[in-house]
Parts: C-alpha cells; structure tokens; sequence
C-alpha cells in the first residue's frame, strides 16, 4: 500500500515537474497565457467587488455571454466522446491512444465551463448551498441542479479514464479492463446528457418562445459535434507539429467524417428552425426576426448570426467536397465550423432568448470590456490547463516519462525530448 | 548560487506578486460577508432562536449603514387566508403613483433605479404586451386611445421561477405570496429568465437607499434591504399585508383601481370581483401559470 502510494505520488510529482520544462516557444505560451490570466482574475476581483453591473448584463437581458461560453463549451466537453465511439464500438485502432487527447479536452472544457458558471453567480461565495447534504439542491425539479450534478461527474468520470490510463501507460502495465472500459461506456451515454441537460436548461422555460422548442436539444447536439471534433482536429494539428509524436493522416480523416456528417445535420436543423419562425408568422417570431432581420430598429445581433451561417455554410461545402481529403482545407473547414458555432450558440441562442422581453421591451446587450476580459481569461486558464495536460500525456504515451526512467533528472529527459524535436524537424 | 536557480527565484517572486496585483481589487470588497452570514442556515431549517439570532444581526447591519435602527420581523402566513389581487384596466389612467408608493414602501435601491411595478401605456384594443410603451413620458395621463396596464409579481399558483431555482432560495407561501430568501440566493437569475411576467429584479451593485427614505418597518421575507448579487421581486407588501393592512401600491392608487384581499373569504372584494364581473384575465393564460392576479373591466 505505502508502495503504492509512494509510487503515484512521484507520478503525479513527476507530471507537475514536467509542465514546467519546454522549449522557449512553450514558455512563450505559457507565459502568455498566465498574464491574459491574470489580466481575466483582476477583472473577476473587480466584478467580484462591484457587482454584474461591470457586466453588459442588465434586468431585460440577464444572461450574457459567460452563458454563451458554458454553452459552447459543454458542447466541446460533449463531443469529446465523438473520439470514444469509433475505438470502443467499432474497434477503430487508429484513434485507440487518440482518445485520451479527446478526454483530456473535455476535462480542460469542463474546467471552463465550471468557470464561466461561477464567475456568472451574483453571491459566488454562497455555492456551497449547492451541494447536496449541507446545502438545499432543488432536485430533481431545477434543470440548473441537474446540470450541476452531471457536469461535474462527467469531469470525474474523464479524470478517472485518463489518469488511469495515463498511470498504466507510465508504470508499462496492461490496463485491467473492467477497471475502466464501463466507464467509458458510462461516459458516452453521460456526454449526451451533459449537453442534453444544458439544452433542456433553455426549453423548460414556457415564458422564453425562442427557447421553448423541442429541437434545441437536438440542434445543440448536432452542433457539438460538428465543433467539438473540430476542435480536436485542430488540436491534433498543433500536437503534430510541435512535438514528436506521431499521428496519422487516417485519424484526423476518421474525425473528418464525423464533423461532416454532423455539420450536414446542423445546417438542415437550422433550416427546419428558420422555416418554422418564419413561414407561420406568429408573434412567438419576435426573437427570431431581432436575430436575424432586426426588430424596431435594433440590429446588434444581425451582423453576428450572418457570419455564423455564412462560416457554417462554406465549412459545409468544403467539408462535403473531397477537398477536404486534404489537411490545409481541413484546418480551414475546422476553424470556420468552430468560430460559426460559437457564434450560432452564444450570442445566436443565448442573447436572443431575452429581446424583446416578456413584456415587448427591446433592449440591446453588449458585452462590457471587464466581462470580455473576464472570459479571455478563463479562455486562457483552459488553454494553459490543455497544454499542461498535453504536456505531461505525450511524453507519457510515447514512453519517454516512465517508471523505468525514474532516476533519471527530468531536464535531461527535456533534452533528449527538444533533440527529438530537432530530428523530427530536420530528418 | 547558480544562474538557474536565480532566474527561477525570480520568475516565482515575479508570478507571486503578478498574482497579488491581480487580486488587488479585492481590499475594497468590505462588508460582503461576514462568518455568520456566511454560515446562516436556510430560511426553512431557522430555529426560532436562530431567527432571533438573524434579526438581531440583520437590524445591526441596517443600524450601521442607514443610521436607524429597523424593527425586523418574521411574519408567518395566516390560517385560511390566500391573497389575490384584482386590478380594473378601465379605471387604472397610467399615473404611476403605484410605482413608486411600492419604491418608498419596499426600500427598493434608488440607484441604480429598481422597480417591481412596471406600467405600459397599450394602444387602444390590443392585449398584446408587445405593443405597449414602456418609457411613455406623456405630459397628462391619461391619453385618448391608449390604456394603462401595470405589471408587477403575478403570485402564480404554478410559478416557473420557483421550479427552476436550484437552490430552493425561492418559494410559494401557504398564503400565495413567493417570496426569496435573500441571504439564501446564489444570484444565478435563472428564475428571471424563467419568468413570464418580467417581474423579477437583479441587485447587479450595492443597492443605494439614501438615509432618510429608508422605511424602518421591515420583515425578513419582504423589505429588509437586499444585499448586491440576490434576486428581489414583488412580495404583496409582506409586512403590510400579513399584519391585515393593504399594499403600499393600492393605498397609492387615486383612482381605486387596484383591490386586494382574500379569496378565500367570499365576502371580500376580490372574491365578489371575481364572482360578479363578466370578464377577467390572467395575464398569458397560456403559459399555464394561473396568476394570482387577475385584470378586470368595468362596464
């Protein structure tokens, strides 16, 4: 037992001594992204002390984009399994290891979400009424609890997948498998009810139109899975080129198929959605018509959803095309899937919701520079926690951070790690 | 000692006070909380003791910042009572006075503005509130072709706000009223978005209450003053009401258009109104919330 112990703790000492060695691009980046950090904790601290009204938040629109964000992200966290699926069903084993790169990003995306969820609370320092036992949780009646609730046993669920099998990768163990594949089954059906869940968090409200329809749910569906294998796309890209390991073309054209197909469904779901706003007429339109025509002369969100459409409706045909079958159009296809569903789910589902008000008032909303800070900087933390994360999982996967190796002083484990870079680059 | 070590020295004292920089604006945070407000257990789970224990601290609070000491008081529900209100569209001529008696009564901030009654001037024949002004600014009230219809808390039977807060800090009383626990409120305005009626207000800053308006006669569901990041709304004027008084907004009305009482007693006003009249509406019937606050006309 103390054996045990002992050994996992100079594992997980190991990983943390490991995020802090790299080349000079790395701590380029990382320091980078530690002052955009900071930068988004100073704004928190003054939010913290002045209220939400440092937000572009007001009465009529009462969420605004720390919701929209959560939202996208969910979907990204979601779509993680999109990886799960084709190596633990159809025993696809060019994406077998890729799975924890996949993993991995969702826990980073649920950090983020957790994140935005907070910074978003008007008394933060009441959360523990949240938690069930000492605090009041209105289950199962509140959709918002229920969200709590499986958000944060789908972090423990990805934590336990890829921590342990990270851990047998490091001690060169084979993996016991009932100690881990139920829940990677769990963690499929789990990754549709996260993002099922948040969706529901919208339709439930019979007072909100815009929200009230059953194909939310869907769409939101439909569209995490288009952004979040796209993410990973582009991910993989970046592992690919700087650092040594190895992927194939094969994995990231297997990912293709999947953002494909699932960005075909989103544009059709949209399509369905706008027919039935529009043709009928009704007053429950009024949301709809703010998005995208405007309404009594504001037209803050036109411009966005137009770009969103026009970004999903090219990826669309080139990701249909056999163009795609190349990787510079892919990276392409990917970046303007991801931008335009951010767009379509935050400021396209969230904001709208809220104009006109239940009463008919029309009130524009804009996000504050201090809120922007804010999300930037959480935006940031989950970049640094990915790239930590990849930091420690890539090493570890190619063998190179093990048990064997222990002795050995991590920097001149670095060493060998930059002249393998250098190899790679210049074969 | 070596270069590396030095430069790690001062990469990490760097970072230590990049983080301290950062947090600066916290020094100001000031009387956010405390321990016992921290600690105070959900309104439903106080003990009377603990309720003397809450209101002796929240008097304490009001006395040091508003210069008075309040008399705070927890008002239960009465037996065989339940509140409705009945509002006469053809009498109401848009004055707003309601709103503001409700201002004064409920020790709402003044700044930035918070208002549980919101009045809207509606065209001549149309229900659709989609339709009314909200920011009329009419010399004279009334105006020919408009009438005036004031929306504040509905006290659905089947309120949507109270279904979905996760932390239960909203809740429908015995006698109708939904009222919020302030001190209990995560301030997540999921209930605002779920609310049909818009009538539910966000303490986005300190609320501000200039000294000499603040209304001393308090209850712990109802007017105490509210604290920055809790949700505040309509409560039928709690301290008022529960103690057999009227509302402030129906004592303000100089028209007699808003009546008040207890439908359960079939001699009351309301309970005659709802009898007698021909036509009544529940505000968006179809939303299935079935308000406790009905709009009727005369002849």
């Amino acid at each position: 037992m103390i054996y045990f112990i002992r050994n996992y703790v100079t594992f997980l000492l190991r990983c943390a001594r490991i995020a802090f060695i790299g080349d000079w691009r790395y701590y380029a980046w990382m320091g980078a992204l530690t002052i955009i950090c900071l930068l988004g904790l100073n704004a928190y601290a003054k939010q913290l002390v002045h209220g939400l009204i440092t937000t572009g938040m007001s009465d009529e629109v009462s969420w605004g984009v720390y919701i929209a964000n959560f939202t996208f992200l969910v979907g990204v966290a979601a779509a993680a399994v999109m990886m799960v699926i084709p190596v633990y069903i159809y025993g696809n084993e060019e994406l077998h290891d890729l799975v924890i790169f996949g993993e991995l990003l969702a826990v980073a995306a649920i950090i983020m979400c957790l994140a935005f969820v907070t910074v978003d609370l008007g008394r933060p320092d009441r959360f523990w009424h949240l938690i069930p036992g000492i605090g009041q949780m209105n289950f199962p009646q509140s959709m918002l609890s229920w969200d709590v609730l499986v958000l944060n046993g789908y972090l423990l669920l990805n934590i336990h997948i890829c921590g342990y099998l990270l851990y047998c990768r490091y001690q060169n163990k084979k993996t016991t498998k009932w100690f881990y594949i139920p829940f990677v089954f769990l963690a499929i059906a789990w990754a549709v009810s996260i993002h099922t869940v948040t969706a529901f968090l919208y339709v439930g409200l019979g007072g909100r139109p815009f929200w009230n329809a059953s194909i939310v749910g869907p769409r939101f569906l439909a569209s995490a899975f288009t952004a979040g294998p796209a993410i990973i796309i582009i991910a993989l890209q970046v592992i690919r080129n700087f650092t040594t390991y190895r992927i194939k073309d094969k994995a990231l054209l297997t990912l293709r198929s999947i953002v494909q197909v699932s960005m075909i469904i989103n544009v059709f779901l949209l399509a369905c959605e706008v027919f039935k706003e529009f043709y009928s007429g009704t007053a429950h339109s009024a949301s709809a018509k703010y998005l995208f025509f405007g309404l009594h002369g504001h037209y803050a969100l036109v411009p966005w959803i137009w770009t969103a459409i026009t970004f999903n409706l090219i990826a669309m045909v080139i990701l249909s095309l056999p163009l795609s079958r190349g990787l510079r159009w892919l990276d392409v296809a990917c970046v303007l899937s991801i931008i335009g569903i951010w767009i379509e789910k935050g400021m396209g589902l969230v904001i709208p919701g809220f104009i006109p008000t239940p009463l008919g008032a029309v009130v524009d909303y804009r996000p504050s520079f201090n809120e922007t800070l804010v999300c930037l900087g959480i935006w940031a933390f989950g970049f640094l926690c990915y790239t930590v994360f990849l930091r420690m999982s890539v090493p570890i996967l190619q063998g190179r951070l093990s048990k064997n190796n222990e002795g050995q002083i991590d920097s001149e484990m670095y060493k060998l790690d930059k002249a393998s870079i250098i190899n790679s680059n210049f074969p | 000692m070596s270069r590396r070590s030095f430069l790690r020295g001062c990469a990490a004292f760097g970072g230590v006070s990049a983080l301290a920089a950062s947090l600066a604006p916290l020094r100001e945070l000031g009387d956010y909380t405390n321990t016992e407000q921290f600690l105070q257990k959900y309104y439903k789970e106080l003990t009377p003791s603990d309720m003397t224990k809450v209101i002796t601290r929240i008097e304490g609070e009001v006395e040091r910042q508003y210069g008075i000491r309040p008399h705070v008081r927890d008002l239960k529900p009465m037996d065989g009572v339940e509140f409705v209100y009945a509002l006469n569209l053809t009498r109401c001529i848009g004055c707003r006075k309601c709103v503001h008696a409700c201002v004064k009564e409920n020790n709402q901030s003044r700044s930035p503005e918070i208002q549980y009654i919101r009045v809207l001037k509606m065209p001549h024949g149309s229900m659709d509130v989609e339709k009314g002004n909200h920011n009329y600014d009419s010399k004279q009230v009334p105006e020919k072709g408009f009438f005036y219809m004031p929306i504040q808390c509905q006290q659905c039977k089947n309120p949507p706000c109270v279904k979905v807060c996760p932390v239960n800090a909203t809740w429908q009383e015995k006698d109708g009223i939904t009222v919020i626990d302030y001190d209990w409120c995560i301030g997540c305005r999921y209930c605002e978005a779920a609310c049909p009626y818009w009538a539910r207000r966000f303490n986005f800053t300190k609320p501000q209450i200039p000294k000499d308006k603040i209304n001393p006669d308090m209850s712990y569901l109802g007017n105490r003053p509210r604290k920055q990041g809790v949700m505040e709304k309509c409560h039928f004027c709690i301290q008022r009401t529960r103690v057999g008084k009227y509302p402030a907004c129906l004592e303000a009305c100089p028209v007699g258009a808003r009546k008040f009482g207890n439908i359960l007693d079939p001699n009351s006003e309301v309970s005659y109104i709802l009898r007698e009249k021909r036509v009544f509406i529940q505000l968006k019937e179809e939303m299935g919330t079935s308000p406790r606050f009905f709009y009727y006309f005369d002849k």
